[in-house]
């Protein structure tokens, strides 16, 4: 028993903890913010595996970026708390179960059937060597640039769409737009922020 | 248990923790007497005195601040989500305090006055517990920890500080905490990427992600005089990069001019608008942590950290330069909260996405062909 299986052992559960935190919180905040933990565990699991730039990677873009965009959707269209509905589709429970018990196995005999070598953990205090690492700038960018330069070119383009499609969505109209939408709308306001105020529980 | 301590290399996290000990000891300090200094420095420039009465000169002033704001009455507000509410300071400050280990504050290599003696007494020390030590400290290396992509550490810590002021203006369950929040955290991760961008067109002569060998490379001079400083490297597209990196960083730590959301004029005071007594010191020193953070980032990537005049021959006095260095960017933010007005909150929005990042771009750009061609 090493630091390394002790320091793997306690991210994980701390992952596993948030992540049945995610799904089970009531209040959408809470379910954010176990997402959060998640995924900084996940980039502290990274670090062990010696991928350094996949796990600062994790943290700036996906916990520092994408779920910030989440917790502001949150906080700004006034996402309120689950309610308990009464469960409408109760024959359901009984298939998730077994299917779940299916996947297990299925991973298990992955995990113990098939056999392909662990990739090389740099040393990480030398240059990787690019071809052989894995997770770290060097590789990626080496990766990125050479044999899959073309995947990356089509994935900016795709970003681009995004953007260019986001900007669209939220211009302003004209005048006559703008009534239609109004009346469309019934005359109401727009949603108002929410406050902490309305996620009291019951 | 003992296979999990041999699998440690326990002297270098004792080591390490020492270092960190001492970080957190100097960055406290700084905080404490950069609010002194603000409020001299501001008074000096306002043709005034500021706090000269408590101790030599004020210069106790901290001290009695910090005895202020434990007494002060902790009003908590019945409607506020209380575990958000108690967490979010927390999370503003531990992210900023965190990222400054990555930084070198002298060379590596050092020689430790007494190292001799210290090796001795550890040695012993670590034999009689059972551990086979045979260390040398009679150099030591003056940074916390050799971490290879510590750039992108910087920016990972500085992307999570952002939480801490969303969840301070939600929680604290008001219209004026809600919007400042709102408003300062849509300023940082607007300014974030130019920050980050600006920091991409240095990498290109800095060469590495480690902030170590940064300023190794940033060593010697040309011309014999001017020193090799990255703010020079591939003119102007150190420059540049410089400019941009300044006004992202004044953004990012929202201080005038870009403190529209923290102005007492404006939305009350943002988003510690409910926060009292200590938990609004804590946002205080936050606020004061992630200037330090910023000034220590620009000296170290900019001009040279501890690389200076005679560096060669008296290594500690690299640490005498980045100090100095980091110093002369904190009292530049101060002289600007003296001088600026500051910005409306659409015309700082404007700037940051219409003018700023189209120009961290650009700036990547020009360096990347100045750097072909000449380097």
């Amino acid at each position: 028993m090493e630091i390394i299986h002790l320091l793997f052992l306690g991210l994980a559960a701390l992952a596993v903890v948030a992540a049945f935190n995610v799904i089970l919180q009531r209040n959408p905040i809470y379910s954010a913010i176990g997402l959060i933990v998640v995924l900084c565990c996940l980039a502290a699991l990274f670090l062990t595996l010696h991928a350094q730039f996949i796990a600062a990677i994790q943290i700036i873009v996906y916990a520092g970026a994408i779920m910030v965009l989440f917790v502001f959707v949150i906080m700004l269209l006034n996402v309120r708390e689950e309610e308990s509905r009464g469960d409408r589709q109760k024959y359901l429970k009984w298939i998730a179960g077994p299917l779940f018990i299916a996947l297990l196995a299925e991973i298990a005999a992955v995990l113990r059937l098939v056999d392909t070598p662990a990739p090389a953990i740099a040393n990480p205090n030398q240059i990787a060597d690019p071809s052989t690492s894995l997770g770290t700038v060097e590789s990626i960018a080496h990766g990125m640039f050479t044999d899959y330069v073309l995947p990356f070119e089509a994935t900016s383009v795709l970003i681009l769409m995004a953007i260019v499609g986001a900007m669209y969505l939220a211009r302003r109209g004209s005048q006559a737009e703008m009534d239609r939408i109004e009346k469309a709308l019934g005359g109401q306001g727009e949603a108002e922020p929410s406050t902490a105020d309305d996620h009291v529980a019951v | 248990m003992s296979s999990v301590l041999n699998s440690i290399d326990l002297p270098y996290i004792l080591g390490a923790l020492i270092k960190i000990a001492l970080f957190w000891v100097f960055i406290m300090i700084t905080v404490a007497y950069m609010v002194y200094a603000e409020r001299r420095v501001l008074a000096v420039i306002q043709n005034r005195l500021g706090p000269n009465r408590v101790g030599w000169q004020g210069l106790l002033q901290p001290f009695a601040d910090l005895i202020k704001f434990i007494f002060k009455e902790d009003i908590i507000p019945l409607s506020v989500n209380r575990a958000l509410y108690l967490l979010a300071p927390v999370v503003v400050l531990v992210p900023a305090m965190m990222v400054l280990i990555v930084y070198p504050f002298g060379p590596s290599s050092v020689p430790l006055p007494g190292g001799e003696t210290l090796s001795n007494i550890v040695n012993t020390f670590g034999n009689s517990l059972g551990f086979d030590w045979a260390l040398d400290l009679r150099r030591i290396n003056l940074y916390v920890t050799n971490f290879n992509v510590g750039l992108l550490y910087v920016f990972a810590l500085t992307s999570l500080g952002v939480y801490g002021i969303v969840i301070a203006g939600w929680a604290s369950n008001s219209k004026y905490s809600l919007l400042g929040g709102l408003r300062s955290s849509a300023q940082m991760i607007s300014y974030e990427l130019a920050l980050s961008l600006s920091l991409v067109a240095i990498l290109i002569p800095a060469g590495s992600l480690d902030l170590i060998k940064i300023v190794e490379n940033q060593g010697g001079t040309w011309f014999g005089f001017i020193p090799r400083w990255n703010i020079l490297a591939l003119f102007p597209a150190g420059l540049i990069a410089f400019g941009v990196y300044l006004i992202s960083a004044i953004a990012e730590t929202n201080r005038v001019p870009f403190d529209l959301p923290e102005a007492e004029t404006e939305l009350v005071a943002g988003f510690h608008t409910e926060y009292s007594a200590l938990k609004f010191a804590l946002f205080f020193m936050a606020e004061y942590v992630n200037m330090t953070t910023v000034s220590v980032l620009a000296a170290t990537v900019f001009l040279g950290g501890w690389q200076g005049p005679l560096v060669g021959t008296y290594p500690w006095l690299g640490f005498i330069w980045f100090i100095g260095k980091v110093f002369f960017f904190l009292f530049l933010y101060i002289w600007l909260r003296g001088t600026l007005p500051r910005f409306r909150y659409d015309q700082l929005m404007n700037f940051g996405w219409k003018i700023l990042l189209p120009v961290a771009l650009v700036n990547i750009v020009l360096a990347a062909v100045i750097g072909i061609l000449f380097l």
